[in-house]
């Protein structure tokens, strides 16, 4: 049985290898997320090679490339004789690393016209592994910046009301309460119809994660106002208030430290909950556009029937996304057991 | 008050009546009564047909119908004096069992078919034709049909001759005339005349109207409609219509309706054998159902191109006083024909029939359809995909690019636009994601934007707030009469620009012309030529650029009889009064 502390370590290594390979998406993955390949749509994931047709063992892995008998029917592999490699480090396609760094080396590939397609391609013919990795980092940033957000403003609001209690406790306790009653995929349908058409993708994910962070800003607050209202009664706090200590020193210094368990415990709650939402609101239709891929963007294909019977591997970012859930969730449990905070 | 209750003891009566009659089946020819024998092979009478409908029918009156699933239901309890046989996309005699034309083109006599009932057993003549008539092109009713039966901008008037027939009178001669009557439903004149003079036609024949008050000429009429759920018809006893072995139609007793909302639970609800009959489907759906054809119960018919024709258009409104300055702007690029040449030439049409409808659509260059074989241009040029020529053409127009391939036009401005799709068709959506893969090649940066469809009509249509859209349209009929509204410049589905006054460009005007000519022509190959045109016209200035008509695709259950889906709306059920089930 782990102890609380080795199940964080865990989970935050894992965490981290997670979130490193979906930040390096453009090395790891071996396409552009929008290269079409119109002769390949819905390919199932790619076979990988040990054993050549004559039965010996290969020290390269490989793939069979297509057949020259274009088009191969739709839904079908690439399947001739032809066997390319498996190559590591190859050039390809440019891509970025945070936004900054430009890059053409990618982990592994293929030499077309072979291709390789690790989790299958879409009805684009693009690549769905490296949609995933790219993906994840819209989806992943989407769910942080929408929890620092929450707990920014959490703090602010449940600070000051706690600390100030009165009036001031009152207006911004109701006030969160009337953001709770905020239907707010409304909100959001009714914003995005009112935003001009092209709007950028970037504007796009921006108003996703402002209407997200904004909606869920109450629950932090409510509970940091709580700590706070503990805290300024402590003994210690009373006593630096009686040497002359001013509101804002004793906040800094005594009260909101306080807070940092349930904080932490509150945003690792709160990122993967964003990530979800930003999967179910993509899913709606109200994410970023084509051809950038989100987790959401990739099952949105899953709506139609004919997706649904007839190509399983569109489930693979579904059942991707589930381990990253675990251990999120796997980290906040640990964390809050650690400092025996407040339920969940 | 007394006449009311008067006229409603008589409703009763006549129910009363239509019941017993309906349990004596096939009524045996009345002495006068000239029925309508039919091609198909005969059948067996008998049996129900279940069909779903994508959504709830808003109306079963004719003149109000607008949406598809009112029409499907209406076309099954009404009939028309002319019909277009969907078979062979010519006239034939329907409730006018013939008709001449007067030397000038200008009237057409219809001697109406003697003997003919509704479906309440009450007789039909001419009184209900011209009745109907007064109906469609009466102002204040607002009908759908009162556009079509405008000719030369004047209303077509109609003149009772006798009780078996009538002469319609055209402002000028009319090439399509016959098929204007196509479609257009008798009404009972006894039924509805009350109504339509105290002003309340606009209420009469809601769907929740006992059903005894509905009579039609069709081959079924209404039994029952239960809210949310379906609408069921039964045979019409009195119907006009009889096969080759003398047998009266329909032979199905019952036609029942469901309501089933997306194209997904249609398939599925076809798959396990719900429903009998499946049209209007996608070809991912037609590949799902072929893998189980054998094992089910079914089989499916891909019928070629339809005469459905999607394109991508530009704004090329007059934007002065409209507040656009952004979209005015880029109208520098949209109305240079040499960048709409450029976007044609990008655009890979096997690319998306091979990957949106999984090759069972083709690509097109002008609106004319393949499976339009009669007005179809042949020597339209059909060019194949080339980046190459688009660079050309734009190098040549003034624009350059940047070091990292982005586009750039004369003034030094990245070419950057939007494209409007209906987001309830996913098929544009994903033509509109292929094009703007295809447009990024050239450096063009475009956005999709999948909107509500009224969101977009509303853009499109009123406040031209809009840089490009995709989207479809389908003929009603072959014929290119059928198209005016779309070609005209003062057309009102003339999408890239609207009700013009006077047409913008030389070659709006000379569409104009050639529309307007072909109108009054009578002879087809004069015609021809004069929409062959037309054609050439909008494959050179690209007022929009075609890309794919989808093929039109259907299924019927195996014990389906007498099932010939045609490329015309209806395409499954045009010849319902012939199907039966074994």
């Amino acid at each position: 049985m782990l102890t609380q502390r080795q199940k964080l370590v865990w989970a935050v290594v894992a965490l981290s290898a997670f979130c490193g390979v979906v930040l390096f998406a453009g090395f790891f993955a071996p396409y552009d997320f929008a290269a079409q390949d119109r002769d390949m749509p819905f390919a199932p994931p790619t076979a990988i090679h040990f054993v050549d047709g004559g039965g010996r063992l290969q020290v390269r892995p490989f793939v069979y490339g297509p057949r020259d008998s274009s088009p191969i029917p739709v839904g079908a592999g690439a399947d001739s004789d032809q066997p390319y490699p498996l190559r590591w480090f190859v050039r390809g396609a440019p891509y970025k690393i945070a936004a900054v760094f430009t890059s053409r080396v990618h982990l592994f590939g293929v030499e077309k016209p072979a291709r390789m397609f690790l989790m299958g391609s879409d009805g684009y013919g693009r690549d769905q592994f490296s949609r995933f990795l790219f993906g994840g980092q819209i989806s992943l940033l989407a769910g942080l910046i929408a929890a620092i957000f929450s707990v920014s403003v959490g703090i602010l609001a449940g600070g000051i009301a706690g600390y100030y209690g009165g009036w001031i406790d009152e207006i911004l306790m109701r006030g969160g309460e009337l953001f709770l009653a905020l239907p707010w995929l409304y909100l959001l349908f009714a914003v995005r119809a009112a935003l001009p058409l092209h709007i950028s993708q970037w504007q796009v994910f921006l108003l996703l994660v402002s209407v997200m962070g904004l909606i869920g800003w109450t629950r932090p607050a409510r509970l940091i106002r709580g700590v706070v209202l503990s805290a300024k009664e402590r003994n210690f706090v009373l006593a630096a208030r009686g040497m002359g200590a001013s509101d804002a020193y004793l906040l800094r210094r005594h009260v909101l430290p306080q807070t940092y368990a349930v904080l932490l415990t509150q945003f690792t709650l709160l990122v993967p909950q964003y990530v979800l939402a930003e999967v179910t609101l993509t899913f709606l239709g109200l994410g970023v556009g084509e051809p950038m891929p989100s987790w959401g963007a990739l099952l949105t294909s899953l709506q139609q029937y004919s997706v649904l019977s007839s190509y399983w591997w569109m489930f693979l970012p579904a059942l991707l996304i589930i381990p990253f859930f675990v251990v999120f969730y796997a980290a906040a449990d640990a964390l809050q057991e650690l400092h025996k905070t407040v339920p969940l | 008050m007394g006449r009311n209750r008067l006229s409603r003891v008589c409703l009763v009566l006549l129910v009363a009546l239509s019941c017993a009659c309906s349990v004596a089946r096939g009524f045996t020819a009345q002495a006068g009564e000239e029925r309508m024998v039919t091609e198909g092979a005969p059948g067996h009478a008998g049996g129900r047909l279940v069909i779903a409908l994508r959504s709830e029918p808003k109306t079963l009156n004719p003149a109000l119908a607008l949406d598809e699933p009112s029409r499907d239901v209406i076309r099954c309890l009404t009939a028309d004096l002319i019909h277009i046989n969907r078979g062979s996309l010519k006239t034939e005699p329907a409730l006018a069992k013939s008709w001449s034309v007067s030397r000038d083109g200008r009237q057409y006599t219809l001697q109406l078919r003697h003997g003919v009932r509704f479906s309440d057993g009450e007789p039909f003549s001419a009184d209900d034709v011209t009745f109907s008539f007064q109906v469609y092109l009466d102002d204040k009713v607002d009908s759908s049909q009162r556009d079509l039966l405008l000719v030369g901008g004047k209303p077509i008037t109609v003149v009772k001759v006798n009780d078996f027939a009538v002469r319609f009178e055209l402002a000028q001669p009319y090439a399509a005339a016959e098929r204007l009557f196509d479609s257009i439903a008798i009404l009972p004149r006894h039924l509805l005349e009350s109504g339509y003079r105290a002003g309340g036609f606009a209420q009469a024949w809601s769907l929740s109207m006992p059903p005894g008050q509905f009579a039609g000429l069709g081959p079924f009429r209404l039994k029952e409609y239960v809210a949310g759920q379906r609408v069921v018809l039964e045979r019409n006893p009195y119907y006009w219509k009889a096969d080759r072995a003398g047998n009266q139609l329909p032979y199905l007793n019952e036609v029942v309706f469901l309501f089933v909302p997306s194209e997904d639970a249609q398939v599925i609800r076809f798959q396990s054998g719900d429903t009998d009959v499946l049209s209007r489907f996608s070809a991912d759906n037609f590949a799902v159902l072929q893998k189980q054809q054998s094992r089910k119960g079914y089989h499916l018919d891909d019928l070629g191109a339809g005469l459905e024709y999607n394109f991508l258009f530009f704004n090329m409104n007059d934007l002065a006083a409209k507040g656009l300055p952004e979209i005015a702007n880029k109208q520098a690029w949209f109305q240079d024909l040499r960048f709409r040449q450029a976007v044609s030439a990008a655009i890979d049409r096997e690319g998306i029939v091979r990957l949106v409808y999984s090759g069972r659509a083709t690509p097109i260059w002008d609106q004319v359809t393949p499976g339009n074989k009669l007005w179809l241009d042949e020597k339209i040029a059909r060019p194949a995909r080339s980046l190459e020529r688009a660079r050309q053409l734009l190098q040549a127009a003034g624009f350059s690019w940047k070091s990292d391939g982005a586009l750039l036009d004369a003034r030094g401005d990245h070419v950057e636009f939007s494209i409007l799709t209906s987001s309830s068709n996913a098929q544009r959506t994903k033509i509109a994601t292929i094009v703007q893969d295809d447009l990024s090649q050239l450096g063009m940066t475009v956005q999709v934007v999948p909107l509500e469809f009224r969101a977009m009509v509303d853009r499109l249509t009123n406040t031209y707030n809009y840089e490009a859209a995709l989207m479809g349209l389908v003929s009603g009929d072959a014929d290119p009469t059928s198209e005016m509204n779309v070609w005209l410049s003062s057309g009102e589905t003339h999408l890239w620009h609207p009700r013009q006054e006077k047409p913008a460009t030389p070659w709006e005007a000379e569409i104009d012309r050639l529309m307007q000519e072909q109108l009054v022509t009578l002879d087809y190959a004069k015609r021809k030529s004069l929409y062959d045109r037309v054609q050439e016209i909008v494959a050179e200035d690209l007022p929009v650029i075609c890309l794919v008509s989808p093929n039109i695709l259907v299924g019927a259950a195996n014990r389906v009889g007498n099932f010939r889906p045609a490329i015309l709306v209806p395409y499954a059920l045009w010849n319902i009064e012939q199907l039966y089930v074994q």
